[in-house]
């Protein structure tokens, strides 16, 4: 573990900002940055979205189990609920299809120099995360913690080790890649 | 050096290049990729500038403080990244209204930006409601393999289609 490294602030924010580059710089080459690629995603036209998701998550798990492994990487899962993950990701998909770019995409279409994001996306995304603060206690007592299952991962849930997980699932994906490229 | 100029490429090798990426953040900066905290933070900063000090004492500001933070970075980050890829491939474009919009609602951007304005609330709402979005969730937790994330995932995309379907299938 590069303890060190992680616990200087200043360079985290330097290596936040150099990440975000090469992140913003893969999202344009990718077309993902473009709305009609995303919506053309969602109205199963062009698979381009899919297409640069499940090979970096086929690419990333590898990756960062190996890491894992070698004590050189902290687990950073999300915690979920059927009330928080399954209701604010429906909430979120809705979204989604309205505005035609997602909280990483459309800061990449605002470098493309896409104004309907600059100016109508990403004020909307502000407001909508404001309303969700202002609304938090509220959901908190009500809806956000129902049907809770923590921070469960597919091989706890299965009770294997992660390997036996991630290369049948690279296998399923990358299938799943092979059709869609086959137009099946 | 074609590629830096090329205006696109192949999804897989972009893929496969933000699965190195997510290696190096977990490696360099015990972070995963993620975005939409950023926007949250950046809600939190300016309801304290109208409000003042007394927004800060909303319980969500006090999980997420409204400060500038590596994510925060990194978003800030991917809009540097994407003009320079739009600007060495000659695709940087000042556009108010993309081409499938118009071509089934009309050009006109007033339209478009009051829709771009209403998803994006509806999907600020969502990413914080489910706890992340489509690179959080969508990329970061689906390849540590966390159930949250898969079913996050898949919510973002039966909403997503479903949205879009109506849009363009029944509205148009």
């Amino acid at each position: 573990m590069l303890s060190a490294l992680h616990s200087r602030k200043g360079v985290q924010l330097v290596l936040g900002l150099v990440f975000g580059i090469a992140f913003g710089f893969l999202l344009q080459k990718g077309g993902v940055t473009k709305y009609d690629v995303i919506i053309g995603q969602l109205l199963l036209k062009d698979f381009t979205v899919v297409k640069v998701m499940l090979s970096a998550v086929i690419a990333g798990m590898f990756g960062v189990q190996l890491l894992r492994s070698l004590g050189m990487a902290n687990s950073h899962v999300k915690g979920g609920s059927l009330g928080a993950t399954a209701v604010g990701g429906l909430i979120f998909g809705v979204g989604f299809g309205v505005l035609g770019y997602c909280p990483g995409t459309i800061a990449g279409a605002v470098g493309n120099g896409f104004l309907d994001a600059l100016v109508g996306g990403v004020p909307g995304i502000i407001i909508g995360s404001g309303i969700f603060a202002a609304l938090y206690p509220r959901l908190q007592e009500t809806i956000l913690n129902r049907g809770d299952f923590g921070e469960l991962t597919l091989p706890q849930l299965l009770k294997v080790s992660p390997w036996a997980v991630i290369f049948p699932l690279a296998a399923v994906l990358t299938a799943l890649l092979w059709a869609i490229e086959h137009n099946w | 050096m074609g590629w830096l100029t090329a205006e696109r490429w192949s999804p897989y090798s972009v893929g496969v290049g933000i699965g190195v990426l997510s290696w190096l953040t977990f490696l360099l900066s015990d972070k995963s990729l993620g975005c939409s905290t950023a926007f949250a933070r950046t809600s939190g900063m300016i309801e304290r500038l109208v409000r003042g000090a007394r927004a800060a004492e909303r319980p969500y500001y006090k999980k997420f403080t409204p400060t500038v933070d590596w994510q925060w970075m990194l978003v800030v980050g991917i809009v540097i990244g994407a003009f320079v890829s739009a600007k060495l491939s000659g695709t940087f474009a000042g556009e108010w209204v993309p081409a499938t919009w118009a071509g089934a609602f009309g050009s006109r951007p007033v339209v478009r930006l009051a829709v771009a304005l209403a998803g994006g609330i509806i999907l600020g709402l969502g990413a914080r409601w489910a706890g992340g979005c489509t690179s959080g969730h969508g990329i970061s937790g689906t390849l540590q393999l966390a159930l949250s994330s898969w079913l996050a995932t898949l919510c973002f995309f039966v909403g997503g289609i479903a949205a879009a379907m109506v849009i363009f299938k029944v509205l148009a």
